[in-house]
């Protein structure tokens, strides 16, 4: 029977986390505005492809990651003007962006199957990566684990020591009062829609990019509903968002490794244990009231 | 029930009528139950559909429909394609059969062919593979190959295909490694790219140095090549993208044989119930090229095992073999029968670990 | 500049007019699609909506309507309650497994023996079944206050992972080989949720749907919890001074939707789909969030939504079959329907007015 070397499970987890915890960050930015995008899943998958097919033709994995932004924030754009233009309802939405989302990938990436794109180079950081235990675990990965711990932190300055963060929150915590006092509620959030979209769309493309690396379709497979769920498990902050991706990419990692390792585990309860887990949080972080954000998924009108 | 199973019948074998007459051409329908563009089990089976296409050219007409769920909306695909004038009808996933059976009692006069299950009829055919001959030479390799002794291996489900293929790979393994050692981690999933990669990372971290998959995504491949010196083969499809290294080999699902054969039997009315379980020797299981990165002995022995397969000289289930509870299976040059081998509920001896469930 | 100004009351005129003018929209939009895929569009359009309901076939598709419809519409008839009340079950999935593991399992415990009472004893389980796991997130909703959506949700990922362990192990079925996947019902006489009139696709699970729309109609405009829940989602406030209690509500609304959704996997199990199996489920729990909205949340508009949603499927299979199309596009072709079936909601609600200069 085999022993787990923690640190080769850490760097594990960290890559692992990676593409829910990008998603996951765009969608608190959104929810934060009090906007509820379940579309997300949709525009991870459309990142993924935008993301592989600008690579692979460009041979840029850095352009690749531009286009899977930009097609991420086109599909949110879709998303904004239907709830924020069109008045709809938000929930609904989501669940129908998803679908075109996923129907429209799958479209773009016909001629795209087996075919590897570009690599992502790991980032030479040089002694860093030469620290006994820290540097095979924080130090020895692309930009991309590292632009996206670099959003958690702008993130979290953002909302709460900007001036654009505390409109972003006033706008989300109670829209009418905000539109009072002369925000642009709809603008506000038309771009947090668009940034959560670039955001997923990131995510979707370091899944099809880096960690899989292939396109096939349907690849993100439910990526983007437990994005979803860490923004919530994270009761709508940033630094928790990160916890929350990296327990979830650990049990993931851990189930694996611990069949691997030899131990006999009863598979299916071992995949169920992250939603248990997250149940279980839930519980005992809902005694923490000052979450959720007060006009989350409520229609904006301004009658004038 | 007779009369309104009866009336059903009528009513179906109607429309079949008016909807057959306007054609002469043969027409050949296929579910599938993946996209065409997953890259392994559904990309196979279309490009048999696309040989079909080819070798018959305007004789014959084909139909596909792909992401058919299984359950209701089988039965509803199937129908259609039998309701539209197909002739003959291949579905080619397992959650297909029952749908299959209910349909072709409708349909007397189509041709059903259903793909890795076991139920007959009169007008229903199976086929499947004998993908565990292809095992047998991936495991022979895997086991020189290892310099850790520790092989890898990404299974699926617990169900007796993947099982035949852990332990014909073991056997094979071992036959020339006495000290190789089967890691085994069931990913309950047949695709999931992100799952497989985190899956090859954990064996690759287990000290595997060659990894063997039972899932249709090429992301192991890619773990195996970011950790430099990771053997794989590819899986259902060639994988070719990741040879000479780490892909050496691969198995390769080729339905185009068969499927040209079954239709040609449509065409000349030749048609019987059949149940096919074919192997290397027609073609239905393909090895990919063996790559220069397997020393040449290693790469003569295993085109000397797959000829032998081929030619039926040799049986991968071989006795003398026992059973991972060291019960006797297979006494000395006993071969095992299929009906065994298509309920395979075990490990043979020397595996380590247990079936879930 | 185009201005919005919101009506009073929703346009009873738009309410009425406003999905055949998505649909329409739908039509221009999703041709304009299938032209750039090479496909002739008017025929793709009339494939997908006129052969189903018309064509040669209909005899077939129309009874395969009401079999896809019903479980949709069993569903989202039980959700719109609860989303009328501000409570977000989207765990709906998760029940419908679980209601027909428990109908499964109880025509799997008697087997092989026959009586009239099996199959009422699995309705019963099934509904049981699926209230028991929409009773996991109320109760913890109301003891510790955690939100339900996300709850809900995650225990769509645990049903999914039992549903993979009962079909690989304990229902597995013992004459199959060891393949996954239970016994078929359709052959257990007792347990066979057959069609009602042959050929007519009527089964029970038809039947349920349309006695939920109708008790549900009944719920809303005439009965005072009916009222309670509009009062709730419209003015939380104010309901709790009408004495509403809010538990209680969401122990309702999650419990009917539960309910209601293990009811349509019982039914589904035991009836088209026959066996307990890995891939038994196929999303209707989320296909029927969005009939739910479609329908306005009104009973009798959940239930046209259901059976357009079904058409846009069987439509969408044959166009796949006949003309070629790519599943995608028909993903593609649904996602566009239902943006436009939301989009143009703005109508019964707002009236669209030229924005006037103010005089200074």
């Amino acid at each position: 029977m085999g022993t787990i070397n923690p640190e080769l499970l850490l760097a594990a987890v960290i890559v692992a986390a990676t593409p829910i915890l990008l998603a996951a960050l765009g969608e608190l930015v959104v929810e934060r505005a009090g906007v509820l995008n379940l579309g997300v899943e949709g525009m991870m998958i459309t990142g993924a492809i935008c993301g592989f097919a600008v690579a692979v033709n460009s041979g840029s994995p850095a352009l690749g990651f531009v286009a899977a932004a930009a097609g991420g924030a086109v599909l949110a754009l879709l998303f904004a003007l239907l709830t924020q233009v069109a008045l709809a309802n938000q929930v609904a939405s989501g669940l129908a962006l998803t679908l075109f989302g996923l129907g429209l990938s799958s479209l773009l990436g016909q001629g795209y199957q087996g075919i590897k794109p570009p690599p992502t180079p790991r980032l030479d950081l040089g002694p860093l990566s030469d620290i006994p235990f820290l540097g095979r675990v924080m130090f020895s990965h692309d930009l991309m684990v590292y632009l996206a711990l670099g959003l958690v932190a702008a993130v979290w300055a953002m909302l709460k020591y900007t001036r654009a963060g505390l409109i972003l929150r006033a706008v989300g915590e109670n829209h009418d009062a905000a539109h009072a006092l002369g925000y642009k509620v709809v603008r506000v959030r038309v771009l947090a829609i668009l940034f959560g979209g670039a955001c997923a769309g990131l995510g979707g493309a370091y899944i099809s990019l880096v960690r899989v690396p292939q396109w096939t379709e349907g690849m993100t497979s439910g990526a983007g509903w437990i994005a979803l769920a860490l923004v919530v498990f994270a009761s709508w902050k940033a630094g928790r968002v990160l916890l929350g991706a990296w327990l979830f990419g650990g049990v993931t990692v851990l189930q694996l490794n611990l069949q691997a390792a030899g131990f006999a585990i009863p598979v299916e309860f071992l995949s169920m244990s992250p939603y248990l887990i997250t149940i279980l949080v839930l519980v005992i972080m809902a005694r923490d009231k000052s979450c959720a954000p007060a006009s989350l998924g409520r229609i904006f009108h301004a009658s004038q | 029930m007779t009369l309104t199973r009866l009336l059903t019948t009528a009513a179906l074998a109607l429309g079949l009528a008016t909807g057959a007459v306007a054609q002469d051409k043969t027409r050949v329908g296929f579910i599938y139950v993946g996209p065409i563009g997953d890259g392994g089990w559904t990309y196979e089976h279309d490009k048999g559909r696309l040989a079909v296409e080819e070798h018959f050219g305007d004789a014959v007409e084909t139909v596909y429909q792909e992401s058919v769920p299984e359950g209701a909306d089988a039965e509803r695909a199937i129908t259609q394609m039998a309701l539209q004038g197909a002739d003959l009808i291949f579905t080619t996933s397992f959650g297909f059969m029952e749908a299959t059976l209910a349909v072709a009692e409708k349909f007397p006069n189509v041709k059903f062919e259903h793909a890795t299950g076991y139920k007959t009829a009169p007008n229903v055919s199976t086929y499947s593979a004998r993908f565990y001959e292809g095992r047998a030479v991936q495991g022979h390799i895997a086991g020189k190959m290892t310099k850790s002794n520790i092989v890898g291996y990404i299974a699926s489900y617990p169900i007796p295909e993947v099982i035949r293929g852990i332990n014909s790979a073991y056997i094979h393994a071992r036959k020339v490694n006495p000290d190789v050692e089967f890691k085994i981690i069931w990913a309950y999933t047949w695709f999931d790219p992100a799952k497989e990669a985190d899956a090859a990372q954990a064996l690759i971290e287990q000290g595997a140095d060659v990894i063997l998959q039972h899932t249709d995504s090429t992301a192991p491949q890619a773990a195996a090549e970011k950790a430099g010196n990771v053997v794989t083969f590819g899986q259902a499809s060639d994988m070719a993208e990741y040879a000479p290294f780490p892909r050496v080999s691969s198995i390769i699902d080729n339905w185009a044989p068969y499927y040209i054969a079954r239709t040609q039997a449509v065409i000349d009315g030749t048609w019987e119930t059949t149940e096919t379980w074919d192997g290397i020797g027609p073609g239905m299981v393909g090895i990919g090229e063996i790559t220069d990165a397997v020393p040449t002995e290693v790469k003569a022995e295993a085109l000397a095992l797959k000829e032998a397969m081929a030619a039926g000289e040799y049986h991968p289930f071989t006795g003398p073999l026992n059973r991972q509870d060291g019960s006797v299976w297979l006494a000395e040059g006993e071969v095992a029968d299929d009906g065994t081998l298509l309920g395979m509920d075990f490990y043979v001896e020397g595996l380590t670990g247990q079936i879930p469930n | 500049m185009l201005r919005l100004e919101p009506r009073p009351q929703p346009s009873r005129l738009w309410t009425l007019t406003t999905p055949p003018l998505a649909v329409l929209i739908t039509m221009i939009a999703g041709g304009a699609l299938f032209a750039a895929l090479g496909k002739d569009p008017v025929e793709a359009i009339a494939t997908i909506f006129w052969q189903p309901l018309f064509g040669e076939f209909s005899f077939y598709y129309r009874p395969q309507l009401l079999i896809k419809a019903a479980p949709l519409i069993l569903i989202a008839i039980g959700l719109s309650l609860g989303f009328r009340a501000g409570i977000w079950n989207i765990g709906a999935e998760g029940q419908y497994i679980i209601g027909a593991l428990a109908g499964a399992g109880v025509a799997l415990a008697f087997y092989p023996y026959e009586s009239a009472l099996i199959f009422p004893l699995m309705v019963l389980a099934g509904a049981l079944g699926g209230w028991a796991w929409a009773m996991i997130p109320a109760l913890l909703k109301l003891r510790f206050g955690t939100n339900e959506i996300l709850v809900s949700l995650m225990l769509v990922y645990v049903a999914e992972q039992l549903l993979a362990a009962m079909a690989l192990g304990l229902m597995k079925n013992p004459e199959g080989r060891g393949f996954p996947g239970s016994r078929n019902l359709r052959q257990y006489d007792s347990a066979h949720n057959a069609e009602l009139i042959a050929g007519t696709g009527m089964h029970w699970g038809v039947a349920a749907a349309l006695i939920a729309v109708i008790l549900a109609y009944i719920l809303l405009s005439r009965h005072s919890l009916g009222f309670h829940i509009r009062l709730a989602g419209q003015a939380p406030r104010a309901a709790r001074f009408a004495g509403v209690h809010p538990g209680r509500l969401v122990v309702f609304c999650l419990g009917t939707a539960g309910a209601l959704a293990g009811l349509a996997g019982m039914f589904e199990v035991a009836g088209p789909a026959g066996q307990v199996s890995i891939d038994f489920n196929v999303g209707y729990g989320f296909t029927a969030i969005i009939v739910a909205f479609l329908g306005r949340l009104h009973p009798v508009g959940i239930a046209l939504a259901g059976l357009l949603m079904a058409l846009t499927y069987i439509g969408g299979e044959m166009a796949q079959s006949t003309m070629g199309l790519p599943a995608a596009a028909i993903q593609l072709f649904q996602g566009m329907l239902l943006f436009f079936l939301l989009a143009v909601d703005l109508l019964t609600n707002y009236r669209i007015r030229l924005r006037q200069r103010e005089v200074a």
